[in-house]
């Protein structure tokens, strides 16, 4: 342990170049003779494409190529997949409709791909784009996805009923025969409303072609440039992949809505090759963002809780019907199926749990993972059923939760997860001392005086993280294996450079995975560089999502880091004339145990490359190590967040008072950071709960929230400072003993605040996002009434 | 094409501007100072916020052309002579950024926060003088009490 190593409370080494105005984002990038890329977009939910006439903007100033599906099609390039196989009960696989890369006959969303404009200026690409002559015939549009089974028509014909798949996991009728007998049912409907991720740098790729090499290079804003090469050469299939390099260089911010392969990246890998080479260029506007990058959530649930007179839980049941959009994006079918209904045990010990869900089409935009992806779903189903229950039963909220925690482990829930570790009433019972809640009845009194209606909720969230191993992941579904990869290659002088597969897009990995390396091989942290994000460097790798960088992509570099010592010390066993078994390793030093013969580990390093002192027959010279790292389980984060806030009833504004957050997260490498995460993740599900929700018009599936001044994200003023404490039991799956952090916060935040909020304000439901108009009609009524 | 010519981070630049070219582009692909980022293009969040004769303006909503002889300052320009600015170093050490894209706005932001509210500032005032700038990351806890610690120190 160093005062850099795990543990330590260091600032980060990548903030230099961000502060300094030198981060390296892709439209920071410039290439000779670069050209750039318009795409034009349907205006239309969902409409049939009757003709494109493209040639006025081919004649237009400065344009080089306009092209369509047609195009796409002529040249073979594929469409694009979703990786994870889901089947229905009744063992029929998922029916994905065609999703190209350019539209083929018609258009299934507002911003779906009509044709591309490739000109020397993108003024110019713009102004060709209005030359181009579409005519459409207009079809009805499927927009409210509880109708879209009986909907007027079919996004893609032939999938009858717009339906993907009917999905569901548990024992149905032990169930049942728990619900048949229960003392006291809790029943809930809501919608889990639907968002738009809102990487404030918005996506942008560039596509390199050069002729002489047949060889591609993409330069795009991904959280997973392996998968993309992977996706964009087997499927789509552009180039094979020692033909294609792609390079995600920082990237600012992601939440999820940069893990998928979109179509913008294929077209300007394609449109270079057809423009003879010179690169192709394309940066979303953030009205671009809203109608085209992946959404999250978007479920219409109905959920019910069977309860026992002194309030033990006996069962669970839910049906779910998750709007998937358009298209199926890329991981969008794990979402609602394996990513949530695997969670509805919550942190509580329930018998019998059984979840339906119906994945449907309609004319919106794809929807797939957006940070916690399935498992704030999932949590807010189970907290705000549990919340529910226990008020009906006029049991104490942590009361309730206490009588049905899980304590033992290993606990195998009836949703397949098997929880490894965990300590449930420590973290609620933390967060409870933090938030002070002995002194809540004497706010909410000052409150009153006021005039203001304060209320407190809770969310003891769990969620599952690293998920893995490949062999359970593939049974699932999962087209890939969730693995991570990692080599750590010492230089002569014992600097160190650690190539992962993870990437990073605001986690601090080049920090982070620095001090594990500074802890395990005693050196200073500027003694280390991490390198990420280019296919030419990393051999492989699986990205960053689902908070796995840490428990998996860490877990692999302290595999490789493993390897290394090995070998140093056997160099170090020859150099110093003793035996390995004699050579201790400890604060970046090797000593020969009884004696005050010392090597320092950059001195083993250069021993090691000079290759003088040992026999190269049994040794191979150099110090560099490779490892891939399978986890044995998921992971198992899960904390208390409370939520207090304080409603005005004159104007139906939210202010949250206070902000308690008590996570299990493991092992904490770096504490600053990972509060920062929490803090994050925290605002994101105030967002979901108070401000945010992305609307459709029912008639003309126009999006109605499509700029900043329509989707409301929170700003500073909307949010507290927030308190935050952790408990530590060690995930016993990785030799870290971590578990992840990136998303718990967005997990648990949005029962918390409608917990609290329904609290202050007496009623049992309300719509998310309570904005202030819903608020203050309830607070109105509610007035009116007494 | 029209020439303008301003001082940008205490140089004099010049160059041929249309007439629609905004003050963002103009730094970022003429001058290639792309520290200052286009995160909206609706001067909504506040990536691009640069400072212009001493105050805090969104330059994807000026035009180049329009600044003729101004003074443009941008965070490249906020470092001397190797030593970071008061509010670059106090980000760092709160931890006031996460992926960096809105960083450039929020620091230029908070220069101009002092300029005009002084150097000690409460939360309350941080967060409401924040309204501009979006941050998606870090949930703002860090980004106040950064801008707090830096206004201190300037």
């Amino acid at each position: 342990m160093t005062d850099t190593g795990i543990g330590a409370r260091v600032a980060r080494k990548e903030d230099q170049r961000f502060i300094m105005g030198k981060g390296r984002y892709v439209d920071d990038i410039h290439l000779p003779r670069e050209t750039y890329a318009y795409f034009l977009r349907s205006p239309h939910a969902h409409a049939k494409i009757d003709a494109i006439d493209t040639r006025a903007a081919q004649a237009a100033p400065g344009v080089l190529a306009v092209l369509t599906g047609e195009d796409a099609a002529a040249d073979k390039i594929g469409g694009l997949i979703c990786g994870w196989m889901i089947h229905s009960m009744d063992g029929s696989p998922m029916r994905a409709g065609p999703h190209p890369v350019l539209a083929q006959g018609k258009v299934r969303y507002v911003g779906d791909h009509v044709a591309v404009v490739v000109a020397e200026t993108l003024a110019q690409a713009k102004s060709a784009a209005e030359l181009i002559d579409v005519s459409y015939t207009e079809l009805d549009p499927v927009v409210d996805p509880a109708d879209a089974p009986g909907g007027k028509s079919l996004v893609h014909d032939g999938i009858e009923r717009n339906t993907v798949f009917e999905w569901s996991l548990g024992n149905k009728d032990a169930t049942d025969a728990e619900f048949a007998k229960a003392a006291h049912v809790t029943k809930l409907e809501f919608r889990n409303n639907r968002l738009i991720p809102n990487a404030i740098e918005p996506r942008a790729a560039i596509g390199a072609y050069d002729p002489a090499e047949e060889h591609f290079t993409l330069y795009t804003t991904s959280q997973n440039p392996h998968v993309a090469r992977l996706v964009i050469s087997a499927f789509v299939g552009i180039a094979p992949e020692h033909k294609l390099r792609v390079i995600a260089p920082d990237v600012g911010g992601g939440f999820g809505s940069k893990i998928f392969i979109y179509a913008e990246e294929v077209v300007c890998l394609w449109a270079s090759k057809r423009i003879g080479g010179r690169p192709v260029r394309w940066t979303a506007e953030r009205s671009e963002s809203f109608l085209c990058d992946a959404h999250g959530r978007d479920h219409v649930t109905t959920a019910e809780l069977a309860c026992d007179r002194d309030g033990k839980i006996r069962a669970l049941r839910a049906h779910t019907i998750a709007n998937m959009g358009a298209y199926l994006s890329t991981f969008a079918s794990s979402v609602p199926t394996y990513l949530y209904a695997t969670l509805l045990s919550g942190q509580y010990d329930i018998p019998q749990i059984y979840c339906e869900v119906d994945a449907v089409y309609t004319n919106t935009a794809p929807v797939d993972a957006y940070r916690g992806a399935g498992r704030p779903e999932a949590t807010y189903v189970v907290e705000r059923l549990v919340e529910t229950a226990a008020r009906e039963l006029k049991i104490d909220p942590a009361e309730f939760r206490r009588r049905n925690f899980i304590t033992q482990f290993p606990h195998q829930t009836p949703v397949i997860m098997a929880y490894d570790a965990g300590d449930y009433h420590a973290s609620l019972n933390r967060a409870l001392e933090l938030a002070d809640f002995n002194g809540f009845a004497a706010r909410k009194a000052e409150s009153s005086r006021r005039g203001k209606l304060r209320g407190i909720g809770y969310s003891t969230y769990i969620e599952a993280c690293g998920i893995a191993p490949s062999a359970a992941v593939g049974s699932l579904g999962c087209g890939v294996g969730l693995w991570e990869s990692a080599e750590v290659r010492v230089n002569p002088v014992g600097t160190v450079e650690v190539l992962t597969g993870s990437h990073s897009h605001g986690q601090g990995h080049e920090t982070t995975f620095a001090q594990l390396v500074s802890d395990r091989l005693g050196i200073a942290l500027d003694q280390v560089s991490i390198v990420h994000g280019d296919t030419d460097k990393v051999q492989f790798g699986m990205g960053t999502y689902g908070s796995r960088s840490g428990a998996v992509g860490m877990s692999a570099i302290a595999k490789a880091l493993d390897k290394i010592e090995a070998k140093a010390r056997k160099v170090a066993a020859h150099v110093m004339e003793a035996a390995e078994g004699d050579i201790e390793f400890r604060n970046g030093s090797f000593t020969v145990k009884g004696t005050d013969r010392k090597m320092g580990f950059g001195e083993v390093a250069l021993a090691a490359y000079v290759a003088h002192k040992f026999p190269t027959s049994e040794i191979e010279p150099g110090l560099k190590e490779g490892a891939f790292h399978d986890p044995t389980n998921f992971t198992f984060p899960a904390g208390c967040h409370i939520c207090e806030l304080e409603v005005d009833p004159e104007t139906g504004v939210v202010t949250i008072a206070k902000w308690t957050a008590v996570d299990d997260f493991g092992t904490l490498i770096n504490p600053l950071i990972v509060e920062g995460q929490v803090h994050g993740g925290i605002a994101q599900g105030v967002g979901q709960a108070l401000t945010e929700g992305a609307i459709y018009d029912e008639e003309s599936g126009q999006l109605i929230t499509g700029s900043y001044m329509d989707y409301c994200m929170p700003r500073a003023s909307d949010l507290p400072s927030f308190t935050l404490g952790f408990v530590e039991t060690r995930c016993p799956s990785n030799p870290l003993g971590m578990k992840g952090c990136g998303e718990a916060g967005a997990i648990a935040a949005p029962a918390a605040v409608m917990n609290a909020l329904t609290d202050a304000l007496g009623v049992r439901d309300l719509p998310m996002p309570a904005t202030p108009q819903v608020v203050w009609e309830v607070a109105s009524a509610r007035q009116a009434a007494e | 094409m029209p020439v303008v010519a301003m001082t940008v981070n205490g140089s004099k630049v010049s160059g041929d501007v249309e007439g629609r070219t905004l003050l963002v582009d103009f730094l970022r692909n003429q001058l290639n100072l792309t520290g200052t980022h286009v995160g909206c293009d609706t001067s909504q969040c506040g990536a691009c916020t640069v400072l212009i004769d001493g105050r805090a303006v969104k330059s994807c909503t000026v035009l180049a052309a329009s600044c003729g002889g101004a003074e443009v300052t941008t965070i490249e320009g906020l470092a001397r002579n190797g030593k970071l600015h008061p509010m670059q170093e106090a980000f760092r050490e709160h931890h006031g950024l996460q992926c960096g894209f809105c960083t450039p706005g929020m620091i230029m932001t908070a220069v101009d926060m002092v300029s005009r509210k002084g150097k000690s500032l409460s939360e309350e005032t941080v967060r409401h003088e924040l309204e501009g700038n979006i941050c998606r990351c870090t949930g703002y806890h860090n980004i106040v009490k950064a801008i707090q610690a830096g206004a201190s120190r300037m």
